[in-house]
């Protein structure tokens, strides 16, 4: 049996399985020199040409960029970074179509060249073989070479495999129709290749190299035999032309007769292969230390005038190299980016070339058919087998079109769609002209996706059982503790000291109280009469929800308009006030009769009012009346939203809670309209500038605050006396916490971050009003002082906490508008 | 006479294969239900409760017991047929009370809006939401399941849900998708 | 020695129970939509039917023939399948719950095969010994078994196919099964008994 390179040495390679023989088309650009690099208008450089992660951006807009200076830096072996093709400007750093099938946009680097082509200092190598193999990984890795055959994997990652390696095999195949990149670079710059060559020698140390080419490039043959005639561990291989001989898997079967089983790299075979576009970057970075900008394209096809190779830097957009090629100017462009059998359509010409773009090609309308122009070809399958005689991978493509067409998953993955390398020769053979490859990318693309589906479901699964299991322990904690804590209150009043007899008695006490309100409630009870319910409260709760939203969202109109409109104060005030009262007149007429709601409702809308009249007294001492005015107008806004949302609230609540006393529900209202003043109040704060200006409008808020409530008394019975001495100490609070910050004036935001501070400290008293109310009137709480719960179950207390969370929100908003810096909070 | 005999031998033939497939049926015993595992492995998790049942183990338990297999509307129509296939029962189209807008969603915070109420982390099924009270909330956007539990207990209605923007990594070649620029 | 690898392949082949004698479509029209399902279903007949015939013809020789009792050979082969069948489905639920369930229905249906209750009569009928008898039953389940397996992949196949619309389900396949008839009568003449 013959080794292997006595059989190369021979000249008898093996076979691949299958393959075609389609037009070579070669001659249009074959004989031409390359043209040199042009540098266009503008370049557009996508973070990521690689299969990988993007590297990550190190310059910014603006930033002047010399000639191969690095624009983004990698982290891990997977990210390479991306280089400035020539000296400019950075443009923008933004998302633009990137050359991928699908005409998605990613993030990409602009450069503006300034024609200059200025260099960044460079290092000359003359002697790598001096490097150690550290250092030319680190050089091939900061030059960001990728596979330049088409794939694009890092380099560097593919040639630091630490296996044994038989072969080095240099790809320069180029078995795909109208390609001659590769044939022409190897003519013109077989030096640099061989450099290449030696570099990656002595970086993996194979037994061989061998440089599989095809029999139909007589010139770069002819140069690299020369070339290395006296290197005695390089053959320079000829095999057959057959498409497609260039993939790695059917390169190394016809080569070395081995077949690369399915799922396995070729390194773990000893074999490593690298594309001749690729070395001559990897000798271009080693000893030149250029990183890798420009590529030999091959712009080729009979709707260009001059089809012609040319040197183009990363991130010309097509169109420029098109035109250079003196493009015919026709009805319907078709731009196709790679070879014929494996390229895609460009849905624009200002895409660029990156890294592993070898081709373009402009197709008239007779060479290739615009996919734009007529419908799909495709007719039944007439199971000719034609497919599987050609395929390279040795698969079914009858069967997987079938399977593919069933979307039978299961059937796919037996037939080894994953081993499907896309060249293409089933979809060019097949007499009923089905788009082969197009099914079997897209059952890839939803078999991928069920996968990830899959694993999320997976993962989302253990989430929700770990979830399920902390509630349980959590329960189970707090029933633990709650019975803790009663048997160590038990104890200590069983203990017979004074404190247990004095706690005793206070807990006696407490529930006569109760029994007494109870008591009082029910005949409350029996005063009041509330509505029945019926099937016309669903109906007005959802119109209640409508006005809302009705309201919010005229609301938010205002709110816009405000900010658009500056020399328009005064009139805007008044549409303002119409469209207040307009506002509340519609929630009047929606909700239903309920007296005292309604009375707190005037209350806050009087108030509203009585705050906007002491803003436009304060209008004439401001510095600012245009921002004033539209903070005015934004406050108006905010607290009529705020009264409106409450109000509403309470209607609903009251009308699903019948059996909760009139009372407090209207206490609630209060509460509500507390909160609307206080957000009021703090809107005005925000709204001024001086500390006078805050003085008095803290006072008149704390001041109508105190008459809310004096009102509210006189509609309320004794239960709410409680929640009065509470409000009147938060009044004194209040009013201290004003004095104090009046009496020390302080800038801008320190002042408004403690208006801030007040404004929640009233509103968490606010909702501690309402949440002892409800408290008193429900003792049946078994929950014996551990109302805690942020998140109580009575709406009640919610609805005082959603208007004042609302208002706050709002106030937040006014106040970064006015100070035009970020607050805190 | 013949006839006695006749039903004295079929008798204990009967007892004595009967006696046999007793014991067989004490030694071949199969414990548990893998019907409803299966069926739970088909469903996607996301724990929304659209089909009625707390979850997604529940609602596979009750199919495995007759229940209707158009419920899952997270699921669409592929996990209706894979359920079909399952069960061996026919296709049935998804239950018309259910939306037809299955685009995967993930939920977003609009954190100026946010109060730190905490009502959202304990509507989350799976816990995909990040914070605690009065502190800022935020969606894990990988753990999220675009269930939309949360959008309503919020009181403040400030979680919105995104649609997954399509990338290269997921793009499905759908080639009636890419826009096409007519150049002159 | 010959006259029982006759009988055999005379059984599988020439004198197909499902395609020939016309038994046994019951299973086969309704397992073969998968070839997984066909295979487990043709695992269970072979063990059904090799050991009924066997019970069958242990149980019509040694009690009811010296009893005289001929005429209760339907109702006692009728017995002796179900009791096989149920011990069957207890076996096949514990080994593979997967295969349980996927054949459904069809498992317990064994007993109401005609196939098998069929190779019991017939082996009565022809008076075969008892190795016969097994052998017979042994054929007559692997040739069921073979065309099951057949029609399942053929079957598919056609899932997938784009089939005319008055084809579509079981009519196609119906004509697929005749049309597998047909072949296998070329096997007419090939064993000469």
């Amino acid at each position: 049996m013959e080794s292997v390179i006595e059989r190369i040495q021979k000249g008898h390679f093996s076979h691949f399985h299958g393959g075609i023989h389609p037009p070579e088309q070669k001659f249009l650009t074959s004989t031409k020199p390359i043209a040199s690099a042009q540098i266009p208008e503008q370049l557009i450089i996508p973070v990521r040409q690689h299969i990988g992660q993007a590297g990550d951006i190190i310059v910014a807009v603006g930033d002047k960029v010399l000639k191969g200076q690095a624009l983004s830096a990698s982290n891990s072996p997977m990210q390479l970074p991306v280089h400035a093709p020539t000296s400019g400007i950075i443009s923008a750093i933004e998302n633009a179509v990137i050359p991928h099938p699908s005409g998605l946009s990613e993030l990409c680097i602009i450069i503006t060249p300034d024609h200059e082509d200025t260099w960044r200092k460079r290092t000359i190598c003359p002697d790598h073989h001096l490097l150690s193999k550290d250092q030319i990984l680190e050089k091939i890795a900061n030059s960001g070479i990728a596979g330049m055959g088409g794939a694009g994997f890092p380099t560097q990652v593919k040639v630091s495999t630490l296996a044994k390696i038989n072969y080095l095999i240099i790809n320069a195949a180029e078995c795909e129709p109208y390609i001659t990149a590769d044939d022409l670079l190897i003519q013109e710059h077989s030096p640099t290749v061989l450099d290449g060559i030696k570099i990656l020698d002595h970086l993996l140390a194979p037994k061989n190299i061998l440089i599989g080419i095809e029999d139909n490039k007589a010139k770069a043959i002819e140069t690299l035999q020369k070339a290395t005639a006296d290197i005695a561990h390089i053959h320079v291989c000829v095999i057959p032309t057959k498409y497609p001989s260039g993939g790695e898997k059917q390169l190394i079967k016809i080569l070395t007769n081995q077949e690369v089983p399915s799922g396995v790299l070729p390194s773990s075979l000893g074999i490593v292969m690298q594309n001749v576009a690729t070395c001559f970057a990897i000798a271009d970075a080693v000893i030149n230390d250029t990183p890798l900008i420009k590529r030999v394209v091959t712009v080729s096809g009979q709707a260009l005038d001059k089809p012609q190779n040319i040197w183009s830097l990363i991130g010309t957009p097509v169109g420029f190299l098109t035109q250079h090629c003196d493009y015919k100017n026709r009805q319907h462009k078709h731009l196709i980016m790679g070879g014929p059998m494996m390229g895609f359509s460009l849905s624009n010409d200002q895409i660029p070339v990156i890294k592993s773009t070898n081709c373009i090609l402009a197709p008239s309308e007779a060479e290739i058919e615009s996919p734009y122009s007529t419908g799909t070809k495709e007719v039944e399958c007439i199971r000719c087998g034609q497919c599987a005689d050609v395929c390279p991978a040795q698969l079914l493509p009858q069967e997987l079109q079938w399977s593919a067409k069933a979307k039978d998953q299961q059937q796919l993955t037996k037939l080894n769609l994953f081993d499907c390398i896309e060249c293409g020769a089933c979809a060019y053979v097949c007499p009923s002209q089905i788009p082969l490859v197009h099914y079997y990318r897209v059952a890839k693309a939803e078999i991928r996706q069920q996968k990830l589906l899959d694993i999320k479901a997976e993962k989302a699964k253990v989430r929700f059982e770990a979830r399920k299991e902390r509630l349980e322990r959590e329960k189970i904690a707090r029933a633990e503790k709650h019975k803790k804590a009663a048997e160590a209150r038990k104890a200590r009043m069983n203990s017979g000291t004074s404190e247990a007899k004095t706690e005793k008695s206070a807990v006696a006490a407490a529930l006569a109280r109760v029994k007494a309100k109870k008591a009082q409630a029910s005949t409350d009870d029996h005063k009041i009469n509330s509505e029945p319910e019926s099937t016309n409260e669903q109906a007005s709760d959802k119109k209640d929800q409508v006005a809302n939203a009705i309201a919010r969202a005229k609301a938010k109109k205002l709110a816009k308009q405000a900010q658009l409109k500056e020399g328009q104060a005064t009139e805007n005030l008044t549409t303002d006030n119409d469209k207040e009262a307009s506002i509340s007149a519609k929630l009047d007429n929606v909700t239903v009769s309920d007296k005292k709601a309604k009375v707190a409702a005037a209350i806050a809308k009087a108030k509203a009012k009585k705050l906007q009249q002491a803003e436009n007294s304060n209008d004439s001492l401001s510095t600012d009346t245009q921002a004033k005015s539209d903070e005015d107008k934004k406050a108006k806004v905010a607290a009529a939203v705020a009264k409106a949302k409450a109000k509403a609230k309470a209607k609903a609540a009251e009308r699903t809670q019948d059996d909760k006393p009139d009372v407090l529900v209207a206490n609630d209202n209060v509460a509500s309209a507390i909160d609307v003043d206080a957000s009021s109040a703090k809107i005005d704060i925000a709204s001024t500038q001086s500390a006078a200006e805050l003085k008095k409008a803290r006072i008149a808020a704390t001041i109508e605050k105190a008459k809310a409530k004096a009102k509210a008394k006189s509609s309320l019975t004794e239960e709410t006396i409680k929640t009065e001495a509470k409000s009147s100490l938060a009044e004194e609070t209040i009013k201290t916490e004003a004095t104090a910050i009046t009496e020390a004036p302080i800038p801008g935001a320190a002042e408004l971050k403690k208006a801030k501070v007040a404004a929640a400290v009233a509103k968490a008293k606010a909702k501690k009003l309402a949440a002892q109310a409800q408290k008193v009137a429900e003792p049946e709480n078994s929950e014996q002082g551990d109302d805690d719960n942020v998140i109580a179950s009575a709406t009640d207390s919610k609805k005082a906490r959603i208007a004042a969370a609302v208002a706050k929100a709002k106030a937040k908003k006014l106040a970064a508008d006015t100070n035009k810096s970020p607050t805190s909070e | 006479m013949s006839a006695i005999i006749a039903i004295l031998v079929l008798g204990v033939i009967a007892a004595l294969f009967g006696a046999l497939l007793g014991y067989a049926s004490v030694q071949f015993k199969v414990e548990g239900d893998p019907l409803a595992e299966q069926l739970d492995a088909l469903l996607p998790q996301t724990q929304c409760g659209q089909c009625g049942y707390p979850g997604c183990k529940p609602y596979a338990e009750a199919v495995a017991n007759g229940e209707a297999i158009n419920k899952c509307a997270p699921g669409g129509e592929d996990t209706i047929k894979k359920i079909a296939d399952l069960m061996g029962v026919e296709v049935q189209p998804l239950d018309e009370n259910h939306e037809t807008d299955n685009t995967p969603k993930v939920a977003f915070i609009i954190e100026e809006d946010c109060i730190g109420c905490t009502k959202c982390i304990q509507a989350c099924p799976v816990d995909a939401i990040l914070g605690t009270t009065k502190q800022m909330h935020t969606i894990i956007a990988d753990e999220c399941t675009g269930c939309d539990l949360c959008v309503a207990p919020c009181p403040v209605d400030c979680i919105e849900m995104i649609p997954l923007a399509t990338t290269t990594q997921n793009w499905q070649w759908d080639l009636s998708t890419i826009p096409v620029v007519q150049i002159d | 020695m010959t006259d029982y690898l006759l009988l055999l392949v005379g059984t599988v082949l020439v004198n197909n129970f499902v395609l020939v004698n016309f038994l046994g479509l019951c299973p086969f029209m309704g397992v073969s939509s998968r070839t997984e399902t066909a295979i487990g279903m043709s695992f269970a007949t072979t063990f059904v039917m090799t050991l009924a015939s066997l019970l069958s013809y242990v149980v019509n020789t040694y009690i009811l023939a010296p009893l005289g009792l001929e005429y209760l050979t339907t109702m006692t082969f009728i017995l002796v399948i179900a009791v096989v069948v149920q011990f069957t489905e207890m076996v096949v639920h514990k080994t593979s719950a997967n295969l349980y369930r996927l054949l459904g229905i069809f498992l317990p249906l064994i007993t109401t095969n005609c196939a098998v209750l069929g190779v019991a009569i017939l082996n009565r009928d022809k008076q075969h010994n008892f190795f016969e008898s097994v052998i017979y039953g042994f054929g007559a389940a692997v040739g069921f078994s073979l065309v099951l397996i057949m029609f399942a992949a053929m079957r598919e196949k056609l899932a997938n196919a784009d089939v005319p619309s008055p084809f579509k389900g079981s009519a196609i396949a119906m004509i697929t099964a005749g049309l597998m008839s047909l072949a296998f009568m070329g096997f007419t003449g090939l064993v000469k008994f």
